[in-house]
């Protein structure tokens, strides 16, 4: 459930016994039916969801606010990706990229960005600052298999 | 009626839907996205997105008629409008607000305010189409049937 901040759901789908616990991945949209979407979408590819409004309230349950210490208390250490959205009010998907590529804890999570618009100066930005990948909305099935499959790489 | 000829009804609804260009192929993601461990998931987002719809419209009918009227304030709930609506598949409301959007950037009130008024027909086109939809789907379950999958 997503009561506006951050909230978590894990999935009961057990399809990938072989690796243990499943993923986890912290999903960051500003809009409401985006967010429920990606993680249904998630949940389907057997990844546990903490679902964010918004690029402070990421940033927060990672631990990684200015004003919190950076230490191994906050969150960050438990997740295994995060997928953002481009365009949100405040903090852009593209300066959450950033901050989490500037801490020395987070810097090694896969970050990846989704936008609705396909505008290759904003694809190669967020490419060159570290994205794992940048995704097109709306989102299929299909897309987030594909990702599934990268993070399933990228842990081994 | 049967659930024969409910089912029957069903799909050519749906087929009329796709059709009329109401619904595209992000619909039908969402319907394969439904399962036993959220059997009501299609429903659930669509109504979210009513939801959010109506509150999306009512703050662009405000910010369209201030005196002097903040584009951006416009362009930023068209845009999320045009997100919501083309991830559930609600084609035709899309389309409209990416044609809202440009004129949001020529900063042509008058233009603005026909495309809002033209976002509010489809959006309420839609939103009758697939209470109708849903409507049905309830009177095949309650008949006894199974909900066929069209896509």
């Amino acid at each position: 459930m997503d009561v506006g901040g951050v909230s978590s759901t894990s999935s009961s789908f057990l399809g990938m016994g072989d690796y243990g616990e499943e993923p986890h991945v912290l999903a960051v949209d500003d809009n409401l039916i985006d967010r429920k979407l990606v993680e249904k979408l998630l949940k389907n590819s057997s990844c546990k969801v903490t679902t964010a409004e918004n690029g402070l309230r990421a940033l927060e349950y990672l631990g990684l606010r200015d004003d919190q210490q950076n230490t191994l208390n906050g969150s960050g250490l438990k997740v295994n990706m995060i997928i953002t959205d481009y365009c949100m009010p405040g903090m852009t998907g593209y300066e959450l990229l950033k901050k989490i590529k500037e801490s020395s804890i987070l810097k090694e999570v896969p970050v990846v960005i989704m936008s609705s618009e396909n505008i290759p100066t904003r694809i190669n930005k967020c490419l060159q600052e570290g994205a794992q990948m940048f995704m097109l909305k709306p989102l299929k099935q299909a897309d987030v298999k594909k990702l599934r499959g990268q993070l399933m790489k990228h842990r081994n | 009626m049967e659930v024969g000829q409910l089912q029957r009804k069903f799909v050519d609804y749906t087929a009329s839907l796709f059709c009329e260009g109401f619904l595209d192929e992000q619909f039908t993601q969402l319907q394969q996205l439904q399962d036993e461990s959220n059997p009501d998931f299609v429903v659930e987002v669509v109504s979210l997105f009513f939801e959010d719809t109506e509150k999306l419209l009512n703050d662009l009918t405000r910010a369209l008629d201030q005196q002097s009227v903040d584009f951006k304030k416009v362009d930023a709930h068209v845009h999320q409008l045009k997100g919501s609506s083309s991830s559930i598949g609600a084609q035709r409301v899309r389309n409209a607000c990416i044609a809202f959007r440009n004129f949001c950037e020529e900063q042509n009130t008058d233009a603005c305010s026909k495309c809002l008024l033209q976002v509010k027909q489809e959006y309420s086109l839609v939103k009758n189409k697939l209470d109708t939809l849903f409507r049905l789907e309830q009177q095949i379950v309650e008949a006894g049937g199974a909900v066929p999958m069209v896509g």
